[in-house]
């Protein structure tokens, strides 16, 4: 004996929303401690990862150990005295000083010239020796290119003899070779996944520890409009976090950004939705706000991280794990990010990355829905 | 220092410019059974909490089992029992964990507990079920489990938390039964329940409303003192007389 | 007579332990039906499956005419459900809590007023309070208007008031009654024992089984056996004394006094206490009061589950 729902009315439907979409707000801005959180933090991320996380180096501590000066050691010396990357702490003629150096951390490179170098130069072979302090992997080989370079740019002024191979090196679109331009886009991501998928998991997973998740089931929602209801705000306060993200890029680490604004706020937009339905695709597995909270960092911001491209280039992953990085949806945000602001490539260049995500939001929000308890599990 | 159980003298705790426990002055005598009962928020729990060493009082003085509440809590913490319902024994161990562990912490010695983990679980009927998890024991004989346990170490007092909530009767009697047979033997029980015909079963016992005393004696004396029959009646009446919302 | 809820051997387990083990009862329209039992009896299952949180594993059920597991979208809109502990919001306030359900449902405070009233006044004063900030007694209050805000045909209320003080437990109880006698169909639990005379027809519950149902007066009389109110001297060393002696079924403290059930059915209640008075005497409680009185609720529940087990 069932009789038809006349809970159709779009009026009816659009003011049940409303009222949930109230009150949702109401708990979000209630909660004043995780409010400024949420706001704050993706400043706070974007700052903190662009002034403490350099893969380039500046400010080389370098050393010199000239046993007989002359004029070209002089020469070499003041090469390196003029690049600003180097910051000359002292010369010496032994290298006695220098493991204790090393060993304090008050020296990263030290050049060791041979007794006689101009003398040596002159008959067409000369040695030196480059030590550098590479117990930061990052920046050791950095050091040790930049050292060569100067190096090689002296020899370029000293020989008479053009070189053979005249290699040069230039960086495509990042002549400053300035990592936080890579970084940024996956920094966006990361905030948003923060902010969309964690925080959705955990919204919904409180209303079944809390118990209130009973009293919603017992009347007439249907689950996709407790998913809505629970969603919309944290889409507001994401786009937000986008913008607020990016305008912190832009504005104080000057991070170009080359193509068209607004297709990145609509990616930004679609990248969310993913985000979102993640979130609640990961509420409906969880009966507890930790187990949410682990499953959203374990399977989400983990892989987000790690798998995306956001630091490790996907290139350098073994074979076998490049797959995988396709399902990461950060993966496809980030390649769309980065071709927007440092390449400025449009919609046409895009459109197969577009896709995917939009194919990504699509299959999660349908497996959520579907997931959904409708009842209390035992 | 006289020998009584509990002694407070104008106890009193604020929060800020909140007064939970307003000046209570009460005496508990050894081997008595005890009530301190009273309405959600009167004052109840922020007591006991003060009583047992956990909550440093705001002024007034109390002393526990000999030991001032100020000064030794530690002490005292070592010389009561405690039980409330909402935590007293590990659901993922078994009986014997549970005894073996209580009686680490409170420092008995290896034989010892061996000896009184056997005489226990045999008194409780629990030897059949001594292995298996607490977590799947019917509730009631978790209810006793937990106060053999809280009196593992033969305290001379023993704090009972509205020990019977959600009890069958049959198991909440049997459970008074426990607690007069260590009160025949000298163990003060201090008790707080919110089934008003348990307040009938106590020596002596207390009503605090809005964070005052506003009963203290027997429950016959409390009864004839109000014109009532029933304990119940006595509450309502000094719960009524209270101010704010109910 | 119109049935409003129609039970017949529900079965619910739970990994290994059994909530519900067969339970069969019939509740009538406009009823205030009670569920007497202690923690574990199966209540809160029992009223999740009839409120289709849940579906039972074998046996069947009907609400108003609805099958709570197939026609649990219908059902869901017409009943009013209150769970066993506070399941509203602390952070919202008394009226934010009360519109936000009755936007739930489609309707709005003010339409519904005149019908909450009754409960509602007397929290309004207190409607821009946080939920959280409440007493006890004024959650229920406003966990009753939510559950009313909708015009529920039926009423299941788990539990109300559990963790609530003697004074406030009365007032929901009245409130109860005046929703009954305007016409509502009320399904409640209790683990008190004396709640239970406030209802229509009670059912003990316990592990899982029904032990018996009727009306609380009628209860008593279903006892068979003569009951006695022992008071004086020492209690515990009284009981000790009563279990004793030769004829003692039972000896149980209740309140002030000490229930003794007599294991020989026939016998004359006052016949009995005379001896019973000697018997005392004799083994030195000389004053001790001895009188036949009217089994209660409890004592009932107490025989049923010892015949049980």
């Amino acid at each position: 004996m069932s009789t038809p729902d006349r809970d159709r009315s779009l009026r009816r439907v659009l003011g049940v929303l409303g009222g949930f979409i109230r009150k949702e707000t109401r708990h979000i801005l209630r909660d004043r401690q995780t409010l400024a959180v949420l706001l704050a933090l993706p400043l706070v991320e974007v700052l903190l990862f662009g002034f403490v996380i350099r893969t380039d180096v500046e400010n080389v501590r370098i050393g010199f150990v000239v046993p007989t000066p002359d004029e070209a050691t002089a020469a070499l010396v003041t090469r390196f005295r003029g690049s600003d990357l180097f910051s000359p702490i002292g010369t010496w003629t032994s290298t006695d000083p220098l493991p204790a150096l090393f060993e304090r951390g008050e020296l990263d490179q030290a050049i060791v010239l041979e007794p006689d170098f101009a003398a040596d130069l002159g008959r067409g072979r000369a040695h030196l020796l480059i030590v550098t302090d590479a117990s930061d992997p990052n920046t050791g080989s950095a050091m040790s290119t930049y050292a060569q370079q100067v190096i090689r740019g002296y020899e370029r002024e000293a020989a008479p003899a053009p070189p053979l191979i005249d290699s040069r090196i230039r960086i495509r679109f990042d002549p400053t070779l300035e990592s936080r331009n890579l970084f940024v886009p996956g920094l966006i991501a990361l905030v948003l996944t923060i902010v969309s998928a964690l925080m959705t998991s955990i919204a919904i997973t409180r209303e079944k520890e809390r118990g209130t998740m009973e009293v919603l089931l017992v009347s007439p929602l249907r689950p996709w409009q407790i998913i809505v209801g629970k969603v919309a705000p944290y889409l507001l306060l994401a786009f937000i976090n986008a913008l607020t993200a990016l305008g912190a890029a832009w504005l104080v680490f000057g991070v170009p950004f080359r193509g068209s604004l607004v297709l990145l706020l609509f990616e930004s937009l679609l990248y969310i939705f993913v985000s979102l339905a993640l979130g609640v695709f990961v509420s409906t597995r969880a009966q507890s706000q930790r187990a949410a909270m682990l499953g959203a960092v374990a399977g989400l911001l983990m892989p987000s991280t790690l798998l995306s491209g956001m630091i490790f280039p996907i290139h350098s992953m073994p074979a076998w794990l490049r797959p995988i990085t396709n399902i990461v949806p950060a993966t496809w945000f980030i390649e769309i990010a980065r071709g927007v602001m440092l390449k400025g490539v449009g919609l046409a260049h895009l459109w197969q990355e577009t896709l995917i995500l939009i194919l990504m939001a699509a299959v999660l929000t349908v497996a959520s829905v579907r997931n959904f308890d409708t009842r209390l599990s035992g | 220092m006289n020998d009584a159980a509990v002694r407070a003298r104008g106890l009193t705790r604020r929060f800020g410019d909140f007064t939970a426990v307003d000046a209570i002055t009460f005496e508990v005598a050894a081997g008595e059974v005890f009530g301190f009962l009273g309405a959600n928020g009167a004052g109840k729990t922020t007591a006991i909490r003060m009583l047992t060493g956990l909550l440093r009082p705001t002024s007034g003085e109390a002393s526990v089992a000999g030991h001032d509440v100020r000064t030794e809590p530690d002490a005292i913490k070592r010389s009561i029992g405690y039980m409330s319902q909402r935590f007293s024994l590990y659901e993922d161990l078994t009986p014997r964990e549970n005894i073996r562990l209580y009686g680490g912490i409170y420092g008995l010695p290896r034989s010892e507990i061996r000896r009184r983990t056997d005489h226990l679980l045999e008194r409780l009927g629990l030897v059949s079920a001594a292995d298996e998890l607490v977590a799947g024991l019917p509730l009631g004989w978790k209810q006793k489990l937990a106060f053999s346990v809280a009196l593992l170490h033969e305290p001379d007092i023993v704090f009972l938390d509205e020990p019977t909530g959600g009890v069958d009767p049959v198991t909440r009697r049997q459970f008074w039964e426990m607690i007069y047979e260590a009160a025949a033997s000298g163990t003060t029980a201090f008790v707080t329940t919110h089934y008003m015909d348990e307040a009938e079963y106590c020596d002596r016992l207390s009503i605090m409303v809005s964070g005052r005393i506003a009963a203290l004696g027997t429950p016959e004396e409390l009864k004839r003192e109000h014109g009532v029959d029933s304990i119940e009646d006595v509450f309502v009446r000094l719960a009524r007389g209270g101010p704010e919302d109910s | 007579m119109k049935t409003d809820v129609v039970v017949r051997d529900l079965v619910r387990t739970f990994d290994d332990t059994t909530a519900l083990a067969g339970v069969s009862f019939e509740v009538a329209a406009g009823e205030l039906f009670g569920f007497i039992g202690p923690d574990g009896a199966g209540k809160t299952t029992l009223f999740r499956i009839l409120a289709t949180l849940m579906a039972p594993d074998r046996g069947s059920a009907e609400v108003l005419g609805y099958d709570v597991v197939d026609d649990m979208w219908a059902l869901r809109r017409r009943v009013g459900y209150m769970p066993g502990r506070f399941s509203l919001y602390p952070d919202l306030s008394v009226l934010e809590n009360l519109s936000f359900f009755a936007s739930v449902f489609g309707t709005t405070v003010a339409r519904q007023y005149d019908r909450i009233a009754p409960i509602y006044r007397q929290i309004e004063p207190f409607a821009a309070r946080r939920a959280g900030a409440l007493s006890g007694g004024m959650k229920q209050k406003l966990a009753l208007s939510c559950a009313l805000v909708h015009e529920p045909e039926i009423l299941f209320l788990d539990e109300p008031t559990t963790g609530v003080d003697a004074v406030s437990r009365r007032e929901f109880w009245d409130m109860l009654q005046g929703l009954r006698d305007d016409g509502l169909t009320i399904v409640v639990s209790t683990p008190y024992m004396d709640e239970a005379d406030r209802c229509d027809r009670v059912a003990l519950l316990d592990g899982g089984r029904i032990l018996r149902i009727d009306a609380p007066a009628a209860l008593g009389r279903t006892y068979g056996r003569p009951l006695l109110a022992v008071r004086g001297g020492d209690r515990y060393r009284l009981l000790k004394a009563l279990r004793e002696l030769p004829h003692t079924a039972s000896v149980y403290p209740f309140g002030a006094s000490l229930h003794y059930t007599d294991a020989r059915a026939d016998a004359a209640p006052e016949a009995l206490a005379v001896e019973l008075r000697d018997a005392l005497a004799a083994a030195g409680f000389a004053d001790a009061d001895v009188r036949p009185i009217e089994p209660d609720i409890e004592d009932v529940f107490m025989a049923l589950m010892g015949a049980a087990a």
